[in-house]
């Protein structure tokens, strides 16, 4: 189906955000009536490059061409008007609409085309009811168009965005993660909405992880890493080992950077059996299937998986931040309440979380206080008095310890870099001395000497006996610092691999293709 | 490193605004009229604003967890009137006139009790709609600023209470030396409450869950609890500040406290307390709280209506919030 004139032509795209090279010199060419898989590691620049095609965001180098024409969108409506449609991974819609009013928003149908007060400014409702009932059967789904979207399972949601994207008129569509929220049977009905497309000469951008689903709906792929072009090619003739090598960039097995360390044998943590079957609000959270491991007194765990797996939630699970429904957790053989940090920091968990601005520091408060805030309750005494001396020599000896570079205790914790801020947020959880340490992203945004620094601290804790969870987006980094590596996906564990056993191909297998159980994916 | 290091004239500024403009006030008021700075009108001004000073307390902790109370004027109404009505003897003699009913009440000190109890109570209602029923602040004491009114109005039974005995209104019209009572009460309850936000577990905690609510759960605290003791220490001092303000007025009414709410919120943001959560001081309320009183003594002596008066209030607290959004997003960005 590929033409010899693309329809789509990115050249030498670079965009540069503060402190980040997002993407360097990208090409990326679709044709008409092309399914192409847009590949790549989390962080890849993948998501930029779609911003940049969508006009959510504008590139700093580099021209795009559509259709022949130069094409320079400013914002989304830019690219919609020229036929560029994105179906984002997060939801778009407007819950408490209609599916009618979501499929047709901004582009309602007047009730007159005649000027005057009345005409273009009402809504013929008539008229979107049938428009909306048109694209909602050619996508399969028989539901009123005048049903409220909130009510609509996720599935069908998903089913209104790419309605949605079909009444734009739309010649490419760029389909963000498009089937993890969707069972097999929905996965099959979008594959044959794909084809129709196709064979009308619309082009679609497909990001997936899931490589299998490359092989049977993309024509051609194109892989980028580390903000850089790695390759294109025909999947035809491209097997899912070659693309996983290309995502990873070395073809050659890379043995963990392994060190030699000992530690005990001795449990401190069991998770058995753990299950969350209940969403949050705005299904933003990932349900747990089963999930059972034990962490043993000095070791460093890894959790590996993409964005989206269910590692932040296994971690906030432990920690007690989110509740769970089945299994159990025990620290040391005592079993820990579920949803309850308190209890889990007394029972010495520490979690130090993903989002370090919103969820760990007190931005408008000192250091002092950002760093003793778990410490208050060992430091205070009748009457809830705060020893200020003991607090003041805790706080330094912390501070000294990891090596964090401020000008005063009493500065506010928001004048200090990236790097220094995770080191207090670390010493707020050393200070309790804590069995278990979560670490959750670790090094997201700090550069790279604080990188290094915090790995060391890492290892250093690990040998005083703690036991730690590590996570991180970047394979290499959980490859680094983990003794031993569980893999995840769609909220299970689907392997295990010890220091120097695995390589990064392998762990990124178990990522992608390792099939959850069967039927249990359906919501 | 290098941001520290420098000289924050912004930093230092905002913190000292306050007083500067308190300063520059009482200045111009003096120039204007001079009896302003007449002991007597001084100790005057300060005897007005304690009652506000007291709420402003409160109010404190309030803004600090990122809260809001609208209800302070109607709870202390409501307050003033249980401690008058148990002092006059329960509701069948509340409206007996003189001395000679002092006897046959129940004294000051239970009338205080039963004032601070009320406010506590009514406090503890709503931190308990915010906590467990999770109402927004907003929404909870706007609801209790009508019922509270409302209580108000039925125990008042249609006209003020009024005629307490001199151990009840000395709370409100005596002097220790040459201070007026409520301004000590005012005062003293102010250095508590400085000592407990600054050096204890529980005033670093309110900060914390002000500052990062998220935070300050997965850091283990019990925002809940704490959020609600919050709302019962403002509880209590209007509870306190309702039966102040009948001993001053030897009267206790319906109305009282009307748009105190307004005064006191005013007092606690112009103190430089964010409404964005962890930052603030007492020492910050007590001189927004006098700045206030300042400005509403003046305007009076120099003739100005009420009804400017209000205009003004209103304007100052947008001005108060905009420069405190200011000052928020500069924080932001450093």
């Amino acid at each position: 189906m590929t033409t010899t004139r693309p329809l789509l032509e990115m050249q030498a795209i670079s965009k540069t955000f503060p402190g980040v090279r997002a993407l360097s010199g990208v090409d990326f060419k679709v044709g008409a009536g092309e399914v192409h898989a847009l590949l790549g590691e989390n962080g890849a620049g993948k998501s930029t490059l779609l911003k940049i095609l969508s006009g959510v965001q504008q590139a700093d180098r580099g021209t795009i061409r559509f259709d022949g024409k130069a094409f320079a969108p400013h914002s989304p409506h830019d690219a919609q008007a020229s036929g560029i449609v994105t179906i984002y991974q997060e939801f778009s819609l407007f819950p408490s609409l209609t599916i009618a009013e979501n499929v047709l928003i901004g582009r309602e149908p007047p009730l007159s085309d005649k000027a005057g007060i009345f005409g273009r400014r009402l809504i013929n409702w008539r008229e979107m009811a049938r428009r909306t009932a048109a694209v909602m059967s050619a996508v399969g789904l028989e539901l009123h168009p005048m049903r409220q979207v909130a009510d609509l399972s996720v599935a069908e949601q998903q089913m209104v965005e790419i309605a949605r994207a079909l009444s734009m008129e739309s010649r490419l569509i760029v389909m963000d993660e498009p089937t993890s929220a969707l069972s097999d049977k929905e996965v099959q009905k979008l594959f044959t909405i794909i084809r129709e497309l196709k064979a009308k000469g619309i082009a679609i951008i497909f990001v997936t992880h899931r490589l299998e689903e490359v092989r049977i709906i993309c024509d051609r792929l194109t892989v980028l890493r580390d903000g850089e072009l790695v390759g294109e090619a025909e999947v035809a003739s491209t097997p899912i080992d070659a693309m996983i090598g290309m995502m990873v960039g070395r073809e050659v097995e890379r043995l963990f950077a392994h060190r030699k360390r000992h530690y005990t044998g001795e449990t401190v943590l069991e998770v058995e059996g753990v299950s969350r079957l209940n969403r949050g609000p705005g299904n933003t959270l990932a349900r747990l299937h089963d999930i059972s491991f034990t962490l043993n007194r000095g070791e460093i765990l890894g959790l590996a998986g993409l964005v989206g797996a269910g590692r932040t939630d296994l971690a906030r699970v432990i920690f007690g931040a989110d509740p769970f429904e089945q299994g159990t957790i025990r620290v040391d053989g005592q079993t820990i309440a579920p949803g309850s940090p308190q209890d889990a920091i007394e029972a010495g968990i520490g979690l130090v979380p993903e989002d370090r601005k919103l969820q760990a520091l007190f931005l408008a408060l000192t250091v002092r206080s950002n760093l003793s805030m778990t410490a208050l309750d060992r430091l205070s005494g009748r009457f809830g008095w705060v020893d200020g001396k003991g607090e003041r020599a805790l706080v330094l000896d912390y501070a000294t310890r990891l090596n964090v570079r401020m000008a005063d205790p009493e500065q506010q914790i928001a004048n200090l870099s990236g790097g220094n801020q995770q080191k207090v947020v670390l010493a707020r959880w050393l200070a309790l001395q804590p069995k278990i340490l979560i670490v959750d992203e670790p090094t997201r945004g700090i550069d790279v000497a604080a990188k290094a620094e915090v790995h060391q601290l890492l290892y250093g804790l690990a040998e005083s006996g703690i036991g730690i969870i590590a996570i991180s987006s970047e394979l290499p980094e959980i490859m680094t610092v983990s003794d031993r590596i569980l893999t995840m996906r769609e909220g299970r564990i689907t392997g295990e691999a010890m220091a120097g056993e695995a390589s990064e191909e392998k762990l990124m297998e178990l990522m992608t293709l390792a099939a959850p159980n069967a039927g249990s994916r359906a919501a | 490193m290098k941001k520290s290091g420098q000289f924050d004239i912004f930093g230092l500024l905002a913190r000292f605004a306050p007083l500067l403009f308190l300063l520059v006030l009482m200045a111009v008021f003096a120039i204007l009229e001079p009896r302003f700075l007449s002991p007597l009108n001084l100790f005057n001004v300060m005897r007005q604003v304690s009652i506000f000073g007291l709420l402003a307390i409160g109010m404190t902790f309030v803004i600090l967890t990122r809260g809001i109370d609208l209800s302070v004027g109607s709870l202390l109404a409501f307050a003033g009137l249980v401690a008058a009505v148990v002092a006059k003897g329960g509701l069948e003699s509340r409206f007996a006139i003189g001395q000679a009913q002092e006897a046959q009440g129940f004294g000051w000190g239970t009338a205080i009790l039963a004032a601070l109890v009320t406010g506590t109570i009514c406090g503890a209602l709503q931190g308990f709609a915010i906590t467990k029923l999770k109402v927004p602040p907003f929404v909870v004491t706007l609801g209790g600023m009508s019922a509270f009114r409302g209580a108000a109005l039925l125990f008042a039974g249609g006209g003020p209470v009024s005629g307490f005995g001199e151990g009840y209104r000395w709370w409100g019209q005596g002097y220790i030396g040459q201070v007026p009572v409520p301004v000590i009460i005012f005062l003293t309850l102010a250095v508590i409450a400085h000592i407990i936000l600054r050096y204890t577990r529980f005033g670093r905690h309110v900060y914390a869950v002000g500052a990062n609510p998220e935070a300050a759960r997965l850091s283990g605290l019990n925002v809940d609890r704490i959020t609600l003791r919050v709302y019962l220490i403002m509880g209590f001092l209007a509870g306190l500040g309702g039966f102040v303000l009948s001993a001053r007025l030897n009267s206790a009414e319906a109305v009282a406290g009307l748009t105190y709410e307004l005064t006191v919120i005013a007092s606690v943001v112009i103190g430089g307390t964010s409404l964005f959560g962890g930052v603030g001081t007492i020492f910050g309320t007590v001189i927004g709280t006098l700045l206030i009183g300042v400005l509403l003594n003046g305007l009076v002596l120099n003739n100005v209506s009420s009804y400017v008066q209000q205009i003004i209030i209103g304007v100052i607290i947008v001005l108060a919030v905009a420069f405190d959004t200011f000052a928020k997003s500069r924080r932001k960005r450093s």
